[in-house]
């Protein structure tokens, strides 16, 4: 059986042993550091983590102000929140001042489940992808989540990590390069390419063995950092195979679809389908269901490669 | 008595160097505006005194060494008072005066509203109203963090604590007992649209603020002697961030601008402008 973690917690014992390293680096969350793991983290380090209460837009300014004094800085909460509540403050106090905080947002996309609608977001990749300066990422599972992390804890500036709530196959092993900004080639194929971001790349991978029972060689890519977009290895797909399917739990207005199909269509034009969240509102369900009702499963990526070969 | 005599006057004598400094920095304010054709001179005026107390009298800065390790920092949260800002920047030495005189020209680095990193001096990029306060308090829990004795100071508008995440700020900055932080709320009783109470009622702003757990000071803010003294008690009250309400007239120094919510954000014509002038006592 496949080892299964959520990226949030990952994230989580990921922060701590950032922590021990890193003795600049500050844990801010809103009132759901159990949820999101930061709870570990402010066990370890009580001086280092602040929370602000349910007030994510203080969270993103105080956050702010703490990293154009020096400090690395993590700031959680959930996805809905971060980037949808708190926007503008991200905008106009991070971003606008490249300020040293990585947004680790997490209970994005339709895998929250349960909790329904109002807390399943599928726009914040395109929110933040659109603010200059912000790198963007959408780790697939727990090993990539962890290194990424790392990474951008590493690097100055504004950084958005997108995390889930379920638990998701773990597809990388430890000794695994990942690299920030550089997809990852997980399957060779001639026929189509997959380009997959997050919780996506799993199914990217069952549905490449579909296509492949029907004949079909699927190549698969998962594109953990959105934002810089790994330009060449989609060109060279787009060169390569016959067209691209993209898939993302997300909107496929703005995000992961969106800017494969703006470069494409700047550089060399593709076939491109999407599957992702199509212009609608969750609802309340199990995961699962809600992945299948809403068309984000191997079966809708083997659908979709099916309209471009 | 000859102590307290020549003591007295040596009080004297600083409040009216402050005041003369002031001054100046409403005539830099009146010609940054007119030389950019737009800007905010009703709330930049009114804020005169305190940001020239604070820069003049209050804060440990450098100009020569804008970056200072522990410097006190000061966070202009009501933004479009930006042409104050810069100008008492200008007075204090951080950069020449003429530079400030391309305010919203296309590649001035004196952007309509302050934008950190383009001006030295200027701690965060405002203009979205209340995000500084936010910001402030992260700087204030980062120097406690260091150990720093960097106090942090961050002015907001009436106007502006219509803003949500200003109450969110002051809940933080009351539980965290950030007390190496002043706010200054520039109480100048107008806003774009009116009146603070015919738009959307702020008062009574000192209750308020106590009842988040702050040590509230009500001051004259147009009042040298009495910003001065504000400052000095904030800085004794310990386990709790204080705020001084300063009580100001929004155009303060210039006749037709003073108490005229039209002088919120524009700019005066030549005329206008000659009467500023002659009424400060500025060159043209």
């Amino acid at each position: 059986m496949t080892e299964k973690i959520a990226t949030r917690e990952a994230y989580g014992k990921a922060l701590v042993e950032l922590g021990k390293k890193n003795s600049n680096l500050v844990v801010m969350d809103a009132d759901l550091s159990g949820s999101t793991k930061t709870a570990g983290f402010k066990k370890e380090f009580p001086d280092r983590f602040f929370n602000m209460g349910i007030a994510e837009q203080d969270l993103m300014g105080t956050a702010a102000g703490l990293a154009l004094s020096g400090k690395t800085v993590c700031a959680s909460t959930f996805a809905m929140f971060a980037a949808g509540r708190a926007y503008e403050i991200i905008r106009n106090a991070i971003g606008y001042t490249h300020a040293n905080v990585k947004i680790c947002a997490t209970h994005a996309g339709i895998t929250v489940g349960e909790d329904g609608a109002s807390h399943q977001t599928f726009e914040d990749l395109a929110l933040m992808r659109v603010i200059p300066g912000m790198t963007v990422v959408n780790p697939s599972d727990g090993v990539s989540a962890a290194r990424l992390l790392e990474q951008i804890v590493g690097i100055d500036g504004p950084c958005y990590l997108r995390l889930g709530r379920s638990a998701v196959p773990v597809i990388y092993k430890d000794t695994d390069e990942i690299v920030l900004g550089r997809a990852v080639q997980l399957k060779d194929g001639n026929d189509v390419t997959v380009i997959a971001t997050g919780i996506m790349v799993n199914e990217a991978l069952i549905a490449a063995e579909e296509l492949a029972a029907a004949g079909i060689s699927a190549r698969i890519i998962d594109m953990h950092t959105i934002k810089p977009l790994d330009e060449d290895i989609i060109l060279k797909a787009a060169g390569e195979t016959k067209g691209i399917v993209t898939a993302e739990e997300h909107s496929v207005i703005g995000g992961l679809g969106s800017a494969v199909a703006s470069l494409t269509s700047e550089k060399h034009p593709a076939k491109i389908a999407m599957v992702g969240q199509h212009d609608t509102f969750g609802e309340s369900g199990k995961p699962e269901e809600l992945k299948k009702k809403y068309g984000m499963t191997a079966a809708d990526i083997v659908a979709a490669a099916k309209t471009i070969v | 008595m000859s102590y307290h005599f020549s003591a007295y006057t040596e009080e004297m004598m600083k409040t009216n160097e402050l005041k003369k400094i002031a001054n100046d920095v409403r005539i830099d304010i009146i010609k940054a505006i007119h030389a950019a054709g737009s800007g905010h001179p009703g709330g930049s005026l009114s804020a005169a005194d305190i940001m020239t107390a604070l820069y003049f009298e209050v804060m440990d800065i450098d100009p020569d060494d804008p970056e200072k390790k522990d410097r006190d920092k000061f966070v202009l949260s009501k933004g479009h008072a930006g042409p104050a800002l810069y100008a008492v920047l200008a007075e204090r030495g951080f950069f020449p005066k003429e530079d400030m005189m391309t305010l919203r020209k296309l590649g001035s680095n004196f952007q309509g509203h302050p934008s950190r990193g383009r001006v030295p001096g200027v701690e965060m990029s405002t203009g979205s109203l209340g995000q500084g306060f936010a910001a402030a308090n992260g700087m204030a829990l980062a120097a406690r963090l260091d150990g720093s004795k960097s106090r942090t100071y961050v002015m907001l508008g009436d106007g502006e604590i219509q803003e949500g995440i200003v109450w969110e700020a002051a809940m933080a900055a009351a539980h965290y007992k950030l007390d190496n932080l002043t706010a200054v709320l520039d109480n100048n009783g107008l806003q774009i649209d009116g009146r603070n109470e015919d738009v959307m009622t702020v008062a009574p702003v000192g209750e308020k603020f106590a009842g988040f757990g702050w040590n509230v000071i009500q001051i004259d803010g147009n009042d040298m002697d009495q910003i001065v003294e504000g400052f000095a008690k904030a800085r004794q009250c310990k386990g709790r961030p204080t705020i001084l309400i300063a009580k100001t007239h929004k155009g303060q120094g210039v006749s037709f601008m003073t108490d005229q919510v039209g002088w919120h954000g524009k700019a005066p014509d030549d005329e206008q402008y000659a009467q500023a002038m002659k009424e400060l006592g500025g060159e043209i």
